[in-house]
């Protein structure tokens, strides 16, 4: 499968401080990718490098194929952009301002018009952006960023200040798009809710590179174990400490006198589970797989398991 | 080049809905019929008299509003966008830096220009209409040359507002610079030019040194374009002092007025596009 986005070695810095330093990482063509880190781990200056905003002190990054630049305007015709906290002309209305940056992008005329009622705002398109809730003007900033069709799509907290409903329809597109060959590239700090959609992760930590890869691999490559919950039948408090899990970490649930939590390692999962399916006094069995958030923590905080001490 | 057009497009269209350009039209009509009208008022006469004396007046109160309000609709333009996170976008379509730039700096001062061009146009049909002895050829001259330098003066304060709003981290600074400005073109350079010249008592190659020093600052090229190069009283003693034994070359403060204009915008367009994001 072809890479939309391949980055080699890339270093950029500002006087003696390092914004990125040698981070090589890849996104694969039409997928939903993450891109990952606390504030200040790189991961603005690497979407500027993508844009072509600013330009690597070593090291190379290609985009669809090219080397982004602002002489590169062909290129970012075909890229879609979303910055964070975008407020907009408050003076003009949203369909003043789509159609504004829908000449610029050179995208074909009444496209803007569609994409705003795709994006949920066709209703709000005579109001002025100035009176816009913080969500609808990330909507209008789907909608630009949808703009000429683009290939790469780079959206920066796309969805803060929307509502669930809106949440939902944003991840919708985002998987209509990427179901038609279209890459997605997520920076975002809404880790739980940004996780089932995601196919893969970047995860930067004060300009370096932490980990990439897909979301099993990823928990695989950190070693998180599992959480099965297992609710007893009334009656058979603790049971399962005495026999056959002894030698896991089982324990209560806090406040609850049947419900037991035991945490296990991805592989012996299944070994659990089906253990657990023939045993008569358990009612009920769910499986919380090891969080993003968790995973971010761990790699984001201290290094990796198999990495050099 | 058709980005150039788009931006500037947009700029002009703001200008026009934000009422800058009706505000700016209506002043100056009202000026230029207030100063034709009252103009002789200390002669102990009102009514329109004389256009030369009228046009005098009016590029005196000119010199201190076009850079004011030059300053005041352009301060923002870049910086503005940086805070509203609309200049990262920007940057990030198929438009290059110079166009930004030159979109805005071609907008704004053209809706400068517009406004200049209506305004005095409303007035001088009005004087035109109702004192035949001011319907000549040489009127004419007059009134062009006033609306072309004015106009290139506005461009050139509005190429200033581009290098402050690239140079200013937020709004806030970037008005004070603004205002800083003004105060220093409009006021501060020709007291400052006298001071000196009073203090050494004005030797000969000071005398000689001066009337160049003033094209070192727009407002007085624009002064002097309109006034000085033709033989006309500027009311307004510090800058006659200054300029009173000296003949210009017209191509001399044309070419002052022209490379006023566009210099500033040159400069904006150099910081801007070494500028980091």
């Amino acid at each position: 499968m072809q890479n939309t986005i391949e980055i080699t070695d890339i270093c950029k810095h500002y006087g003696p401080t390092f914004a990125l330093n040698g981070v090589s990482a890849m996104v694969p063509q039409g997928k939903v990718v993450g891109l990952l880190g606390h504030n200040g781990a790189g991961k603005s200056t690497l979407i500027k490098l993508a844009l072509g905003l600013i330009a690597p002190t070593a090291g190379r990054i290609s985009i669809l194929g090219q080397e982004p630049s602002a002489a590169a305007h062909e290129l970012r015709k075909r890229v879609g952009y979303l910055p964070e906290n975008i407020a907009f002309y408050g003076n003009l209305t949203g369909i003043e301002v789509i159609r504004y940056l829908e000449t610029l992008k050179k995208a074909p005329k009444g496209e803007g018009t569609r994409l705003l009622e795709r994006v949920g705002l066709g209703a709000a398109v005579s109001r002025r952006v100035g009176t816009y809730s913080k969500g609808m003007r990330q909507r209008l900033g789907l909608a630009q960023a949808l703009l000429g069709s683009p290939e790469l799509l780079l959206l920066d907290e796309p969805t803060t200040g929307l509502d669930p409903i809106a949440t939902r329809d944003f991840y919708t597109i985002m998987h209509e798009l990427s179901s038609t060959g279209k890459t997605v590239v997520i920076c975002s700090h809404l880790l739980s809710e940004l996780e089932p959609h995601l196919d893969r992760a970047i995860i930067l930590g004060e300009g370096k590179l932490l980990a990439q890869g897909s979301m099993r691999e990823l928990r695989e490559m950190v070693g998180l174990p599992a959480t099965v919950v297992v609710r007893l039948a009334k009656g058979s408090d603790g049971f399962l400490h005495e026999h056959w899990m002894s030698g896991l970490p089982v324990r209560l649930r806090p406040g609850a006198t049947d419900v037991v939590e035991v945490d296990i390692p991805l592989d012996r999962k299944m070994d659990l589970l089906r253990r657990l399916i023939e045993m008569q006094d358990v009612e009920d069995i769910d499986i919380k797989q090891p969080t993003l958030a968790r995973l971010y923590e761990l790699v984001g905080t201290s290094k990796m398991p198999g990495e050099g001490s | 080049m058709s980005a150039i057009v788009d931006v500037a497009y947009k700029e002009f269209r703001d200008g026009f809905r934000n009422r800058w350009m009706l505000a700016i039209t209506c002043l100056f009509a009202v000026l230029a019929l207030g100063i034709a009208y009252f103009g002789a008022v200390t002669a102990g006469r009102i009514g329109f008299t004389s256009f030369d004396a009228t046009v005098a007046s009016l590029t005196t109160l000119t010199a201190l509003v076009i850079p004011l309000i030059g300053l005041l609709i352009a301060y923002d333009t870049i910086v503005g966008e940086r805070d509203s996170g609309t200049l990262l976008l920007m940057l990030s379509y198929p438009l290059s830096r110079v166009e930004l730039v030159a979109g805005k700096f071609l907008g704004h001062s053209a809706v400068l220009a517009v406004a200049t061009i209506a305004g005095i146009g409303v007035a001088v049909a009005l004087i035109q209409i109702m004192t035949p002895s001011a319907r000549t050829a040489a009127a004419w001259v007059d009134i062009v040359r006033f609306v072309a330098s004015a106009s290139l003066l506005g461009a050139s304060f509005v190429g200033m507002a581009c290098v402050i709003s690239i140079c200013s981290r937020d709004k806030s600074r970037a008005t004070g610079l603004a205002l800083l400005t003004w105060f220093v073109a409009v006021l501060l350079f020709d007291l400052l030019l006298l001071a000196v010249l009073v203090v050494s008592g004005g030797n000969a190659t000071e005398r000689a040194v001066y009337p160049y020093l003033l094209l070192l600052n727009p407002v007085d090229v624009f002064r002097l374009v309109n006034l000085v190069g033709l033989g006309r009283g500027a009311g307004n003693d510090v800058f006659m002092a200054m300029t009173a034994d000296h003949a210009y070359q017209p191509a001399i403060l044309y070419g002052a007025i022209i490379a006023w204009a566009t210099g500033p915008f040159v400069l904006a367009l150099a910081i801007f596009r070494k500028q980091e994001v």
